[in-house]
Order: C-alpha cells, then structure tokens, then sequence
C-alpha cells in the first residue's frame, strides 16, 4: 500500500485568499486519517490537493514517498469518494464502476472479474445493470464507493461521503466504511465536519481551523487531550464547557467574581477553565471545582439527560444519565474532579495542569 | 363533478380543434389544391374536398416537371435542400458544442473575449453580413458548390450559448471523477459531455434542420445553375408573374414534397424528445 505525507503545503488562491496555511501531516499505511473541522477551514482544499484536483503553492505531497505534486490525477493513483456521489447519470452501475479500468486499458476479462468482486462485497451485485437515478441515496453512495474500491488504489479520498445520508443510514455506512477500510487496509483521508464521524472512524484525527492544523492525534487523546479551545469545544457534544476566569491575586476568579474553589491551576496563565458535560457529577463529589448550577432547561433524550443553565456567571451543559430530577429554576450543587478539568491561556492554548 | 369535468374537456377540445384548424387548414387547402387541375384552381371557388388527379399531378410533379424548373427535376432540388439542411444542422451542432466545451472546461487567455465575440454574433443576423460573404465566396470560387450554400450559415451562437448553458449546468465533481478515473479531455467529451447532451442534441438539430431547410435568401445568391439551387428556391422559379403561366397544380404539389422532409425529421426526433424528457438525468 501507500504512505502519504504533507510538509508544509500552502494553498493561495489568485485572489490572495489562503486556504490552507502550511499543512504538515504524515498518514501511515493503511491508516485512516481523518480531516476534521468547520466549512471553511481548508480541509476539502487540502483533500483536493492531495487528489490532485488543486495545485499545489507551496510545500510537498507524497504518495508513498514519491512526491506527486507536478502529477495529475490520473496518475497519482487515488480513487476519491464525492460528496454528492458524482456518479456518471448516463452509465449502468456496471458502467460506472469499469469506466476508470477501461480508460486505463485493463483487460475486459479482468474488468469483468474485479467489478463483480467489488459488487459482491458492497452487495451491489443485484443492481449491476440499473443506471444512478433508479438507485437510493444509500445505493448510490455504495456504487461510488465501488467505483473507489475496484480500481485497489494507493490512497482513498473521500469527501464528506455520508453527508447526504439520512441519520440512520449514516450510521450505517460509518461502521461498513470502517470494516471496508480495516479489511483492505487501503490508506485513507477522509474529510468530514461531523465530529462523531470524525471520532468513530479515525485512526488519526486531524482538527483543523482557519487553514491550519489545531491538533493532530489519535480521537481519544484529542479527546482527552484537547490542544486548544477550539479543538475543545469543537471535539464533543455538546462541546465542552468552557469558563473564562480572571487572576485576582491570590488565585482566579470566574466572571461574576466567585473564587475558583479547588485550585489546580492557581499560579497558572489560565484564562478559561474547561470540563465536559459528562464529567460533572451532582453534589460535592470528591472535591476539585465546585460550582453553583443554575438550571434553565432540561433535554432528556432517553439513555440521558443534558441539563443546560448558568454556573459562576456562564454557560454550562452537564450531562447526567437516565432522567434528571431537576426542574428549570432549580439550584443543583455541582462538582467537577480535578482530574477532570482542562484549562487554556489567554492565546486559547491548552496547558498542562500543575497536578500532573 | 362529473357534468363540469365533462364540460372542461369540452371546452378544453374545442379550443384544441379551432387551433388546429386555423393552423393545418393552409396546408390541407394546398394539399386539395394539388389534387386539383389548373383549371380548377383557377376557377373559384377552390373546392373544399380534393380532386381526382392526386396521381396524375404527383406523377408529373416527380417525373415530369423537367422544363418546369429549369430542366431540374423535384428529386434533385430535394436532395440539395437536404444537403444544405444536414450540413447546417451537423455543421453548427459540431462546431457549437465544441466551442461552447472549450469556453466552459478550459481555462486559456481570452477566453471571455472569444465568448463575447462569439455572443455578439448573435446581433448580427445574415441578411446584415450578406454582401461581404458573398464577395468571399466569390473569392473562393464557392458559388454554385454545397459549401457555398452550407459554410456561412453553419457558426452558431445561438447553439454555442444554449450548449454552454447546459455545460454550466454539469457538477464539477463530474468532472473531477472522470479525471480521477483516468479520462483525458477528450475521453471526457465523448464519453460523459455528449451523451448526456444526446436530448440537446436532438433538439437543436430538428430546429436547425428546419432553419436550414427554409433558407431563402443566401441559397438564391449563391446558386446561379438551376441543378444547385434547393426546393424553397426551385419553388419561388415556379411561379411566373403572370397568373395563367403558372402550373398551380404543381406548385401545390411541389409545397406539399417541401414540406414532407421536415414534418419527417420532427416526428422521428419527437420520440428522443419525448424520452429525454421523460429521463431527466443529471
């Protein structure tokens, strides 16, 4: 198979607008790596510059340790997954999937084969001989992920695939595109906005922001680990709490002014204290932050409920399993542990708690 | 209900009917009138119902109109209005779907000024341009030859724009697929562009066809010899000025051959029309 590696690559469009702002990313064979981000952040540019769709301005991309830039499409051997499918409306099924084996003069016995092969596996089989527009959006998505798939390419290039995919199937398609790539162990990037997406599929997850990379790592220790604050509140839903807090001497201060009980972070640059929803717990617990939760509603979605309200003068979200007791109006004493709690400084970078 | 959905079709028939009377009545009076003798047509009033010389008049229409119109006979001004009307409904299909391919999918320098050039064109009917072609085709020794008659009618921006139009209409990502799968830009034209132009294709040319089927004007300057003109112009050299010269009979039936070819193309199109209507795929 393929490694691929980014070093440093620019893209700047003749209008000055620069997209991707020095991108450096080694994906391992056989890894999927996933892009991650808002609209906007560069993540389809960088896709498209890999595929070979975009020119490169500056840096270097190899394709297992060759560098592509100066080479088309064609010849970088990729298959790319479109967001809307981009299947060829006027070809069958069988059509759509040989077209790319044809036009690389394979011979029509070994077309043949590898279609059906690839048919088979997506369970395509049965519908070789349908054109796109008689397919469901779930069929559809199958037939362009086949056409990726019988061409057994270097790299695999999928552009938010699922994103015109009702919820369920969604799901659906996430777990099959995981087992797909796992047992062909094809490289992969794949570029999403859905952060579940992002978190479940990922071998390496790549957040990015404004044209540039934010963290790099594997979905549990971004998770975990956020690099900043947009990572933080990005990675999660709902995202992350996050509590702007001031020094006032003798350690920090929230918003309105109360003091941070539990003070892991006294003498630090702190600017915003961050915890998960999931990670507060109702009462005194085991000490660590303390806070006053001020409920304003109650989102109970079955297996849990998502409190949201206000705690030293900010927005905060807690999570809590099963139904929650509490009313909107109601004064929950809250409590969240210390290993539990993230802060960043003023720049939004995340730093390493003192009690580590 | 039932009285006033009823009454709606009636209505909605009647409406239908006078329509398609005022509309066919012309035609079906000059297919009576070539069923007719000249005498006949020239007594009023013309008869509603047609005639008995339907065979005889068709017979001397097809093989006996030698001498009528200049020692051509009907089938050889057919088959030049057929080569003029082909080659032009071919010619400005090819060769707009060609420029309307490059001014979409190609990046080059001027490209807006040759799409411009082009679409100015468009203000410039034939009529406008007609003494200096003509002087050109002088030049090039083009008088009485089927380019003559087909080349300076056959660019279009009228097609280049509507092709365009459609091209514009085409997802990127279908682009991009086709080169990721290894098609040049060629292989893309053919492969992807023009078949899902096919119902474009289709009806351009039946309009095209018609429009060069009933040119006039360009085909009366560049032909002199008789054997090169077409059936519009061999129709016009029928009729002489004074009334009782005139072969009405066979002038009739000459309109109704001319009308034949391009009621043909429309019914045998009309079924790719209807289809790609019918299949709209994108």
């Amino acid at each position: 198979m393929a490694t691929v590696e980014l070093k440093n690559v620019r893209k700047t469009y003749p209008g000055g607008f620069e997209a991707v702002k020095g991108v450096s990313i080694d994906i391992a064979d056989g890894a999927l790596c996933v892009l991650v981000g808002p609209s906007g952040c560069g993540k389809s540019t960088l896709l498209r510059m890999i595929a070979g769709l975009e020119t490169i301005t500056a840096g270097d991309i190899s394709i297992d340790g060759k560098v592509v830039n100066a080479i088309g499409p064609a010849e970088r051997d990729i298959a790319m997954v479109f967001q809307n499918y981009a299947l060829y409306p006027h070809m069958k099924v069988y059509d759509n999937m040989a077209y790319g084996l044809r036009n690389r003069g394979m011979a029509r016995d070994e077309i043949d084969r590898r279609v059906n092969e690839t048919a088979k596996i997506l369970e395509l089989s049965s519908l070789l001989q349908r054109r796109p527009r008689e397919l469901s959006g779930g069929q559809r998505q199958r037939v362009a992920m086949g056409r990726a798939i019988v061409r057994s390419p270097k790299v695999f290039l999928f552009d938010e695939p699922l994103s015109n995919l009702d919820a369920k199937l969604r799901g659906q398609m996430r777990v099959e595109i995981k087992n797909l790539q796992r047992s062909l162990g094809v490289t992969s990037v794949y570029v999403t906005h859905d952060q579940l997406e992002a978190m479940t599929l990922a071998d390496k997850l790549v957040v990015m922001n404004a044209g540039m990379v934010e963290q790099v790592g594997a979905p549990l220790d971004v998770y975990e680990k956020p690099a900043s604050t947009f990572v933080a509140s990005f990675i999660g839903a709902p995202p992350m709490n996050l509590l702007p807090v001031t020094a006032n001497g003798t350690g920090l201060a929230f918003a309105d002014g109360s003091a941070v009980a539990g003070n892991g972070f006294a003498g630090g640059k702190a600017a915003q204290i961050g915890f998960r929803p999931e990670d507060v717990v109702v009462g005194q617990g085991d000490g660590g932050l303390l806070l006053d939760f001020q409920t304003i509603a109650v989102e109970p979605v079955g297996a849990e409920s998502f409190l949201h309200g206000n705690a030293a003068g900010s927005p905060v979200i807690m999570r809590v399993s099963g139904r929650a007791s509490a009313r909107p109006g109601d004064s929950i004493p809250i409590s969240v542990p210390e290993a539990k709690l993230h802060a960043f400084d003023a720049a939004g970078k995340r730093i390493e708690p003192s009690h580590t | 209900m039932i009285g006033q959905s009823r009454s709606r079709t009636v209505v909605a028939h009647l409406v239908m009917i006078v329509g398609i009377l005022i509309v066919a009545f012309p035609i079906y009076y000059t297919f009576v009138a070539s069923t007719l003798t000249l005498r006949e047509i020239l007594r009023p009033p013309l008869p509603l119902l047609p005639g008995g010389e339907f065979f005889h008049n068709y017979y001397a229409a097809l093989f006996g109109g030698i001498g009528r119109i200049g020692g051509v006979g009907v089938d050889r001004l057919l088959i030049n209005s057929t080569i003029m009307a082909l080659g032009i409904a071919v010619g400005k299909i090819a060769i707009s779907i060609l420029s309307a391919y490059a001014i979409v999918f190609f990046r080059f320098p001027l490209r807006m000024f040759f799409f411009w050039t082009i679409f100015i064109t468009l203000m410039l009917p034939v009529e406008v341009r007609i003494l200096p072609t003509y002087k050109v085709m002088v030049d090039l020794n083009l008088i009485d030859t089927y380019t003559g008659l087909i080349l300076p009618l056959i660019a279009s921006a009228t097609a280049t724009l509507l092709f365009r139009q459609f091209f514009m209409t085409i997802p990127a990502e279908l682009l991009e697929a086709a080169r990721v799968d290894g098609a040049g830009p060629w292989r893309f034209f053919k492969d992807i562009l023009l078949p899902l132009s096919r119902t474009n294709i289709a009806a351009l040319f039946v309009i095209l066809f018609i429009y060069g089927w009933t040119q006039y004007l360009w085909p009366l300057l560049v032909t002199n010899s008789n054997d090169m003109n077409t059936i519009v112009i061999g129709l016009r050299k029928m009729i002489s000025f004074a009334d009782a010269d005139t072969e009405w009979h066979l002038v009739m039936v000459t309109c109704m051959l001319a009308i034949l070819p391009p009621v043909l193309v429309v019914v045998l199109m009309q079924r790719w029309f209807v289809r790609g209507l019918v299949e709209t795929e994108k």
